[in-house]
């Protein structure tokens, strides 16, 4: 059962790089990011029955962390479409120095 | 390898414990002196107030840096605050502490050198080694071991007193001389700071610590020739006397470097215990002071680096006198004599540094006969003087030299400060017109002796003195030197050597007969010298005669001690026909300690002496040669015909070489400074300072820096997306990373 579990969340992470690298949506990447955490929850909840509650406790604490990235990254893509008319990432390059 | 002194292992010496232990003090009192009357010239109040004599014309001649620079203050200072009589009291009140403090010093030390002079006669029989005085160590590097340490012997002792002794009468004279200096306490600073360093040079233990000396007379020799620098061709003289003592210096060093290679020390008494380790004539020992000897030509004003003296002349009068005649440049004879030990071991070198000081002697009295400016005839007598002191060095009669070195102090300090007193009544009488005319061009004197009686006779003592007339001082040592040299090219190790293929003994007779041409030329110079200053008609000019008047006390008393002793001064070392006269030979006695055994080792072992008939030859002609200088002098110069400079014609021929100094500053300017001033700007500058080390280093590293700068800001897209391939990839080489291993 663990093993399953490992190899989906294997897999749900992997999508998730996938998209974050190769999406210029700023939107979609932002929610493979989400998956990539997603699938690591899915790990420590499936690892938490063979080393304890702890990966159930840690779970909580990144879904927390997520909620509040979340907040905050949206805030951003929200800002930059006011000011570029865009979310496409290609078109952002303003880090550039 | 560090070697203790002889006396230490022998027991205590016999001056331990007497006044000798003082020894320090001798230089720290000019020192003191330095220091007070430095900071006195800081006193801003001090400059020319405004009623100083000197600053009330604006003339410019002789001494016109000093009054611009009276003038210049003045201005600057009263700009804002017109002149009261506090600022001349300040001024008059600080002045003469100046010239109170700067004479007191010396005049300390020469009393303290008195004390020890007067103890070490007490001990003279048992004292056979050098007194030397431990302070601190100094340079302990390695097997290196150098100590401050000061030497007191009679070599040492005798020129702690001249350099003393001297140095008061001088210090004396400057009062008088620079009153209305506006620079008068920076005079007595760096009047004092140059016997602080004389004494250092001729008191230090070992050569190390004579170096000190030896470069630090050389700034205050640039300092003073300079003295006057509102003016730039003082400036330069200052910095050309100084770079032709570096080139000398380098001589120095390298000889100090050869003897710390093959002796491992560079102590007086370490070095002559231990130079007997080197073959007598080999190449070493006659490297060694073949490169002394570069050291000696610089700072004694010989072929080939005499050229910095003559200009210094530019400095104060007083200053010629004490610096650069009677005792800085006399350095260089004291270092043979003092490395006596080393140099007569080498029969090469010594018959090199006798050829150098005939030569020099011939060839500075034949320029010496066509110089106008009185300083200037008196600067190439020094310079031949000079050659003669290398010319007894050289045959090894050190005590000759030595003796010479100390005749030579008195008369042409007597000269100079003479000279010194002339100019001084000529500038004051130009002053009073208003003239512009040259202040020590001779052209302009004649018959000054109606006005100047007493400097007049003075002068002519001193003339008489140098030109070695009998009984004057000069007479003594000149003789003894030509003496000398006579009796070794008869028989000495000199004489069996042989010097670039020539044998010695010819060389020596050859430098016999240069020698006394010398001295017949100096008995024409220098009567000319009075002839043209002191008699026949006065051509100053008719206003400016009426203000030529005799010198002051203060600066006549101490040519007055001076003439006594270029009288006198020939006594201390009377030749053996003279013995009805007093001690002969004292001087002789007095320094065998120090430079007997080398004298002997150079004669073969016995004392160098001629018959007694063949002495009395000699000594006849020499004197006949003197007096027939002085007599063709009177008889051929007619002071009559001459015209004041500003009338006089051209000369023409061989007289206009000699006046022109045979072109020898033009041909160094020629072949040596334009060389390398061309090279400087067209290689050093152009090529590698803005070319490779402005280019390559600095410009190079700066385009090198920004280059690789840019290949890393490349990295850099801003575009997100390239980060997180860059991220995803640097995550995948490290888990990679770890599993494999």
């Amino acid at each position: 059962m663990v093993a399953e579990s490992l190899i989906i969340s294997a897999v749900l992470f992997a999508i998730g790089v996938v998209g974050v690298l190769i999406r210029r949506n700023a939107i979609i990447i932002f929610m493979c990011v989400e998956l990539m955490l997603n699938a690591v929850n899915l790990s420590f909840i499936a690892l938490s029955r063979l080393y304890g509650i702890t990966g159930q406790v840690f779970v909580l604490f990144v879904m927390t962390v997520a909620a509040a990235e979340a907040a905050v990254g949206l805030a951003i893509i929200i800002s930059i479409f006011r000011h570029h008319e865009s979310v496409d990432l290609q078109n952002i390059n303003i880090l550039k120095g | 390898m560090l070697l203790q002194p002889l006396a230490s292992v022998a027991g205590a010496h016999p001056l331990s414990g007497t006044i000798a232990e003082y020894v320090w003090v001798l230089p720290i009192l000019p020192l003191i002196g330095f220091v007070l009357n430095g900071l006195l010239s800081l006193v801003p109040s001090y400059h020319a107030g405004p009623a100083d004599p000197g600053a009330g014309h604006g003339s410019s001649h002789a001494h016109s840096a000093r009054v611009e620079h009276a003038l210049a203050e003045q201005q600057a200072e009263h700009a804002g605050a017109p002149g009261t009589d506090s600022h001349l009291q300040a001024r008059s009140r600080v002045a003469s502490i100046a010239g109170v403090i700067g004479p007191l010093v010396v005049a300390l030390s020469f009393a303290l050198a008195v004390a020890m002079f007067v103890a070490m006669l007490k001990v003279s029989g048992q004292m056979h080694e050098p007194f030397v005085k431990r302070f601190f160590s100094w340079m302990p590097v390695g097997s290196l071991h150098i100590d401050w340490a000061f030497q007191l012997d009679q070599l040492s002792m005798m020129m702690v007193l001249i350099i003393t002794g001297v140095g008061t009468l001088i210090h004396i004279f400057s009062v008088g001389y620079m009153r209305d200096d506006p620079g008068f306490a920076r005079y007595f600073a760096y009047l004092n700071l140059f016997v602080a360093l004389m004494l250092v040079l001729v008191l230090g233990a070992s050569y190390p610590v004579m170096f000190v000396g030896w470069e630090g007379v050389g700034l205050a020799s640039y300092l003073l020739i300079g003295f006057w620098f509102n003016d730039k061709i003082n400036a330069d003289a200052g910095k050309k006397a100084f770079i032709v003592n570096r080139v000398g210096d380098f001589g120095f060093l390298i000889a100090m470097f050869l003897l710390w290679a093959n002796l491992g020390t560079l102590d007086f008494t370490g070095v002559a215990a231990h130079v007997g380790m080197l073959p007598v004539g080999g190449a070493v020992v006659t490297a060694i002071c073949l490169f002394f000897l570069l050291g000696c030509t610089g700072k004694s004003a010989q072929i080939p680096l005499y050229i910095w003296l003559p200009d210094a002349m530019q400095g104060p009068t007083p200053v010629s006198a004490l610096i650069h005649a009677a005792t800085m440049v006399t350095a260089g004879v004291y270092l043979i004599a003092r490395s006596s030990f080393l140099f007569s071991m080498a029969p090469v070198a010594e018959l090199t540094v006798a050829v150098i000081g005939a030569a020099t002697a011939f060839f500075a009295a034949t320029i010496g006969l066509k110089q106008w400016d009185i300083k200037k005839v008196l600067a190439y007598s020094t310079i031949s003087q000079l050659g003669y002191m290398f010319i007894a060095a050289g045959v090894g009669a050190y005590v000759s030299g030595m003796f010479h070195l100390m005749t030579h102090a008195f008369f042409k300090a007597l000269l100079f400060l003479g000279s010194g007193a002339v100019i001084n009544a000529m500038h004051e009488a130009y002053h009073h017109t208003d003239s512009h005319a040259d202040a020590q061009d001779m052209r302009n004197m004649g018959g000054l002796r109606r006005y100047m009686p007493a400097t007049w006779i003075l002068m002519w003592i001193a003339t008489l003195a140098i030109s070695g007339i009998p009984p004057f001082a000069g007479f003594f040592s000149k003789d003894e030197i030509l003496g000398g040299v006579f009796a070794r090219a008869g028989h000495s190790t000199l004489a069996s050597a042989h010097w670039l293929g020539i044998p010695g003994s010819g060389l020596l007779y050859a430098v016999y007969v240069l020698g006394l041409a010398g001295a017949f030329l100096t008995a024409i110079y220098m009567t000319r010298l009075m002839l043209y200053t002191f008699h026949g008609p006065n051509r100053t000019g008719e206003q400016e005669a009426k203000h030529l008047h005799e010198t002051s006390w203060v600066m006549l008393w101490p040519l007055i001690a001076l003439g006594a002793l270029s009288v006198v001064g020939g006594w201390v070392n009377l030749p053996n026909f003279l013995d009805a006269l007093g001690p002969v030979g004292a001087l002789e006695r007095w320094l065998d300690p120090v430079v007997g055994a080398a004298a002997l080792r150079v004669t073969g072992g016995t004392p160098a002496e001629v018959g007694h008939g063949t002495e009395l030859g000699l000594v006849a002609l020499a004197v006949l040669i003197a007096i027939a200088g002085i007599a063709l002098a009177v008889l051929v110069l007619k002071p009559a015909a001459l015209v004041p400079k500003a009338q006089a014609a051209p000369e023409h021929g061989i007289q206009r070489v000699l006046a022109d100094k045979y072109y020898v500053d033009e041909a160094v300017d020629e072949v040596i400074v334009t060389p390398v001033v061309q090279g400087s700007r067209n290689v050093l500058w152009r090529v590698i300072d803005a070319g490779i080390i402005d280019g390559l280093f600095v410009n190079g590293a700066a385009f090198a820096t920004r280059s690789l700068g840019w290949i890393g800001s490349q990295l850099q897209t801003g575009e997100v997306g390239t980060y997180a391939w860059v991220f995803v990839i640097g995550v995948l080489a490290v888990l990679g990373a770890f599993t494999i291993r």
